[in-house]
């Protein structure tokens, strides 16, 4: 039997939401009928508003998701208007004040606190910047992810860029592919390191060459057919799919065996996602994701699948790849693990990213951003997958002064390792499905690492990624430290408490973390980390050993006794049940102080009307 | 007029009649189930995957973890309230109910 979402997604999805929502909007939240709300507000993620958690009613999270995470000259500085306009809640956060927004580990921007009332006018100031909020939640194709310096890369074996562009313009607002079993996250990759994270989207075009036949067109080519032998070579994509993080069910995409050239790339891509919505699950949601049709069916018959059904060409097996040199978050102590910092361009510019600390920028700061953007380089300012910022297209001469903007002390192109390493999702501040707070813990935890955790020599890169339950939105599983929200017990009441797990990371070979500590009280978890890493500079084989490495040469008993929890002078203000909560950080934070749900103006309307 | 129960945003919260009612991440003690070998095992709900009801009682299946001792597991139909005149009751979470916890077969 299809589920209740299935049931109001074949009622009404996709672009015809939108009238509904400007209808609701200038009738004003209380309009929305109490018994369609399920409805309304599962149909609104299709537009990148999604309802925040329960005590914060008629406040919605908005994502806008540009491809690739690219915005344009005046685009950012649009999103901070925004920000600084409409993301303003009925309480201020202890660390960032009151409106900002929120990099994310898509490439995307969330903004928090928007009332239904403003959408259409914010709507109207994302259109004329050439943006949307358009399938950045909901059931279909999300914005597409890859190296946030994509065209402007000097490891570049491809410019995936127009590739993204193109899957972008068919597949948002395409009617055939708004309604899928479940979300749909692509990632197009052309550089050679690695960094478009590929291995844990959905679908993965990775970068590949393929030696065609000059003769035949590409419909008509086979690895295995015969050929005239007078072969030449294509840069193009290899295509994987099944990755993903959530629900305690890690997969790494899985290679299907298809090269395709970019003028394919769009209509393999739409046979993958067409193929997703006739056979995915679409009675048991927690089922529905493809890796777990990528799971039942095996990558040969999705390949046969696809072929037979749902591509009118004959698809090219795989071309030689490059994830041998996948340098990108692979663990090896010198490889690459960011993009912070002042890097050449192939154009002889420069692009300058800079650390955003749990992915967090105040909408004033993000304004002096956008002016340095605009004054020192083209005004481009790109988002990455470790919720950080690039700043592009800066000529030489404008480096120094670039670096010299007072925004940059604290959004840094050259931070602490502990401050560049932290990623954390949005936890129960906002969200539903959070265990555990975890940006504002994030903030603290990194702060205490720097001031009081000596790194081993050599280290200059460590990621510690919070994630506050098993959906894994921070990517726990592919981190240095990988931290999970769950509970615990301590001096006998119920705390929040983190799961601690190692060795995660991509590369050629791709390494989950394993669990190795779980249920550790959060207050204690500066601590285990400043022990593990004094165990790792103790024990390890020599200088050059990188922490990933040291990992695999253990097995988990044995890095458990590395980990040590222990209670240090870090101060943890987020123990009690911070879900219980109307806002964690208010002064009267309990649920039934809840100022929602409110007006725009922030008058609070009486829940029983 | 029936009341209308379902699961939303990944297992995070049960609604009841179109509000969210009932959150994961609460901590339930159980004291007849047979969920690890704690004489009372305390489940924090990670995520539900299913709500029904049975006459007036409001029950869930979710996946969980002891907090003391860590094991985990599915919970086939715990009891998180009841409907009385329309109006659903939630139970509080703290408080032990082993007359409705599952596998009782008083129940």
């Amino acid at each position: 039997m299809p589920t209740d979402v299935e049931q109001w997604k074949s009622e009404l999805y996709g672009t015809d939401i939108r009238e509904h929502i400007e209808r609701f909007a200038e009738t004003g939240w209380d309009s929305i009928p109490e018994d369609e709300r399920d409805a309304w507000f599962e149909r609104f993620k299709w537009y990148g508003l999604y309802h925040q958690r329960a005590g914060q009613e008629s406040y919605f999270m908005m994502r806008i998701g540009p491809p690739n995470g690219v915005l344009e000259p005046g685009q950012f500085r649009t999103v901070a208007e925004i920000a600084k306009e409409y993301s303003t809640g009925p309480a201020a956060n202890p660390e960032f004040g009151n409106g900002w927004l929120d990099v994310t580990t898509r490439q995307a921007i969330q903004l928090h606190w928007i009332n239904i009332e403003d959408v259409p006018a914010i709507f109207d100031a994302l259109e004329d910047a050439g943006l949307t909020t358009m399938q950045a939640c909901g059931d279909s194709w999300r914005n597409i992810v890859g190296c946030p310096v994509a065209g402007k890369d000097e490891h570049e074996h491809v410019d995936a860029l127009p590739t993204i562009h193109e899957l972008n313009d068919r597949f948002k607002g395409n009617a055939e592919h708004a309604n899928l079993p479940r979300k749909w996250k692509v990632s197009v990759t052309g550089c050679r390191e690695g960094c478009g994270q590929g291995d844990i989207n959905d679908l993965a075009l990775e970068p590949a060459t393929k030696t065609i036949d000059t003769d035949e067109r590409s419909s008509s080519n086979n690895q295995n057919s015969p050929g005239s032998g007078d072969g030449e070579a294509r840069e193009g994509f290899n295509v994987r799919v099944g990755g993903g993080l959530s629900r305690n069910e890690p997969r790494f995409a899985r290679d299907i065996d298809v090269f395709v050239t970019p003028e394919q790339a769009a209509d393999v891509a739409g046979g993958i996602s067409a193929l997703f919505r006739e056979y995915g699950d679409r009675e048991d949601r927690y089922n529905a994701r493809i890796k777990f049709l990528v799971d039942e069916w095996g990558p040969e018959k999705l390949r046969d699948v696809l072929q037979d059904e749902f591509v009118d060409f004959e698809l090219h097996t795989a071309g030689e790849d490059l994830r041998s040199e996948y340098s990108y978050n692979a663990g090896e102590a010198a490889g690459k693990h960011d993009h912070v910092g002042v890097h050449g361009q192939p154009d002889g510019n420069n692009y300058v990213g800079l650390n955003v600390l749990v992915g967090r920028i105040g909408a004033d700061d993000a304004l002096d951003i956008a002016d340095a953007a605009d004054e020192h380089g083209s005004g481009e300012v790109r988002l990455t997958q470790r919720q950080n910022i690039v700043l592009t297209d800066v000529p030489d001469e404008n480096v120094d002064d670039l670096l010299a903007e007072p925004a940059l002390e604290h959004y840094s192109p050259d931070p602490h390792p502990f401050m560049r390493g932290s990623i954390a999702c949005t936890g129960t501040e906002f969200c539903s499905l959070s265990i555990v707070e975890t940006k504002n813990r994030q903030v603290r935890y990194a702060r205490w690492l720097k001031d009081n955790v000596e790194l081993p020599a050599g280290v200059e890169d460590f990621h510690i990624h919070l994630s506050g339950c098993t959906a894994s939105c921070a990517q726990p599983q592919i981190a240095d430290i990988s931290l999970r929200g769950m509970k615990t017990r301590k001096d006998g009441e119920p705390v929040e408490a983190l799961d601690i797990g190692l060795g995660g990371g991509l590369g050629e070979e791709p390494q989950f973390a394993s669990w190795v500590t779980e249920r550790v009280p959060a207050d204690e978890v500066p601590g285990a980390i400043r022990n593990l890493l004094a165990n790792f500079e103790a024990q390890r084989a020599d200088e050059r050993q990188s922490f990933r490495e040291f990992v695999a040469a253990r097995d988990d008993d044995e890095l458990a006794e590395l980990v040590e929890p222990e209670e240090t002078s870090y101060d943890d203000p987020f123990m009690h049940n911070t879900k219980r909560t109307w806002y964690p950080y208010a002064d009267e934070d309990s649920l039934d102080d809840s100022p929602a749900p409110a007006s725009p103006d922030g008058e609070p309307l009486s829940a029983d009307d | 007029m029936a009341t209308e129960l379902r699961v939303l945003d990944d297992g995070a919260w049960i609604s009841v009649d179109n509000q969210r009612r009932v959150p994961n991440s609460d901590i339930w003690p159980l004291a007849v189930t047979d969920f690890c070998g704690c004489e009372t095992a305390h489940v924090v709900l990670e995520a539900f995957t299913d709500v029904g009801v049975d006459r007036d009682g409001v029950s869930v299946q979710a996946v969980g973890q002891c907090i003391d001792c860590g094991t985990e597991g599915a919970l086939d139909w715990l009891a998180v309230g009841r409907v009385r005149d329309g109006a659903f009751h939630p139970y509080d979470p703290a408080e032990l109910r082993p007359r409705l916890e599952p596998g009782n077969d008083i129940r």
